[in-house]
């Protein structure tokens, strides 16, 4: 949609600022600090307008969150270098439905920071799954291109992330493996 | 549907991405099974926890203001000039256009224009049959090992047919004098070649692009390596594949 007389930079604003919420929710959730974070979204909305001409239109908060994403993964590359992870680590027996328990859930989710802390203590791409699908709301397809693998890949994400975190909340994490 | 099946569909169910057959399954299932209709509560309290007020960070004050102060920089002087212009006769536009262009070619040193017409030459001989690839594969986990042991480094190799690019093969090349990774792609009826090799020089510049011989070339650098896309597909949709790389 071209407004007449619109500059390219005002009409690249017009459509992208809007989204600057959500870029920087996803940037500040990939890197875990608030200024890291904002050097991200400032590159990324830098690279987004250089591809502008790309863009056919649709759904302009995907298109953007696609490229916070990888301005984020390159950005930590380049600036952590090798990050020692916590790899989860599947359980012998496999999800076992007895174990659930949604009110201690409820209650331990309801300190704001444990639930925080949880939530940055999951894996990196467990955790983008998350926040893509939590809180943007972005279904299955749109994550998957996104984050360019394929529907399974992201609810298996999806899946092992909810895990980690509800083992996190509850405070029955296994010890993970350092990678 | 067993408490296996339903555990391993609970996360899709809740996201409301399983189809209608299998939403009433699960369903049915949830009215039977106590176990599982926990476990479907515990996913909903994790759900909601994960989408409350708290845990979504908004920017912060002016990050606004930063953003678009960056926009305005990265402005190219091209815009500005037609923006003054708008009005006036479309021939000065032209002029204007074309001013820039020439002012581009000038800019370009003798060796990046070699560095071009090699890229073209390299992309025109692949187009001839049995020269495009030497491993034919669309699967990006067969296609990125068979470099290694033909190169001393190892370039990044994406299928992008979900997004309408979808990759052909690889194949050895020859460029700048060194040997060099070329991944094909194809759209629709196009044949595009992406050409890469470590090239050390500072990142972040920018995407350029050109046309030569009635070819698209993009090029760039990116973390220690030299990209060149080219092929006769339209600049745009070659721009489109170009961002998927980033």
């Amino acid at each position: 949609m071209h407004v007449l007389g619109e500059r390219k930079s005002e009409q690249f604003e017009r459509i992208f600022v809007p989204h600057l919420d959500a870029a920087y929710n996803l940037a500040r959730w990939l890197t875990q600090n608030e200024h890291d974070a904002q050097d991200v979204v400032q590159e990324a909305y830098l690279r987004a307008y250089r591809f502008f001409d790309a863009f056919r239109g649709g759904d302009g908060r995907a298109w953007l969150l696609a490229i916070v994403r990888n301005t984020a993964y390159t950005w930590l590359e380049r600036n952590r270098g090798r990050e020692v992870i916590t790899v989860f680590e599947e359980e012998v027996h496999g999800p076992d439905p007895a174990a659930a328990d949604p009110e201690t859930l409820a209650l331990r989710s309801s300190d704001a920071q444990q639930l925080r802390q949880a939530l940055e203590g999951v894996q990196a791409e467990f955790r983008e799954a998350l926040v893509l699908r939590e809180m943007e709301g972005l279904s299955y397809k749109e994550i998957a291109e996104i984050a360019k693998v394929p529907v399974g890949t992201v609810m298996s994400r999806l899946a092992r992330g909810r895990k980690r975190l509800e083992q996190l909340l509850l405070g029955t994490a296994s010890k993970g493996a350092e990678r | 549907m067993t408490c296996q099946d339903a555990q391993r569909l609970l996360g899709g169910y809740v996201d409301g991405e399983l189809d209608l057959l299998k939403q009433l399954e699960m369903e049915q299932h949830l009215a039977e099974c106590a176990a599982c209709g926990r476990a479907r509560e515990a996913l909903e309290v994790l759900g909601a926890a994960v989408r409350s007020e708290g845990m979504y960070h908004r920017a912060p004050a002016g990050l606004e203001q930063r953003v678009r102060q960056t926009l305005r920089k990265a402005e190219p002087r091209r815009e500005r000039v037609s923006r003054r212009w708008i009005g006036i006769a479309a021939s000065v536009t032209v002029v204007a256009v074309a001013g820039w262009s020439v002012w581009a070619l000038l800019m370009r040193s003798p060796a990046e224009e070699r560095l071009s017409a090699e890229v073209v030459s390299s992309h025109v001989r692949s187009l001839m049959p049995g020269h495009l690839t030497d491993m034919l594969s669309s699967d990006q986990h067969t296609v990125k090992p068979w470099f290694s042991g033909k190169l001393d480094f190892s370039p990044a190799v994406t299928d992008f047919s979900p997004q309408g690019f979808a990759l052909v093969g690889g194949r050895l090349d020859y460029v700048d004098g060194r040997p060099v990774a070329a991944l094909v792609y194809r759209r629709r009826q196009h044949l595009i070649n992406l050409f890469t090799w470590p090239a050390p020089g500072p990142a972040g510049q920018a995407i350029e692009a050109e046309t030569r011989h009635g070819y698209h070339l993009i090029r760039w650098r990116k973390a220690g390596m030299a990209y060149w896309l080219i092929s006769d597909l339209n600049e745009k949709e070659l721009r489109e594949l170009a961002g998927l790389l980033q």
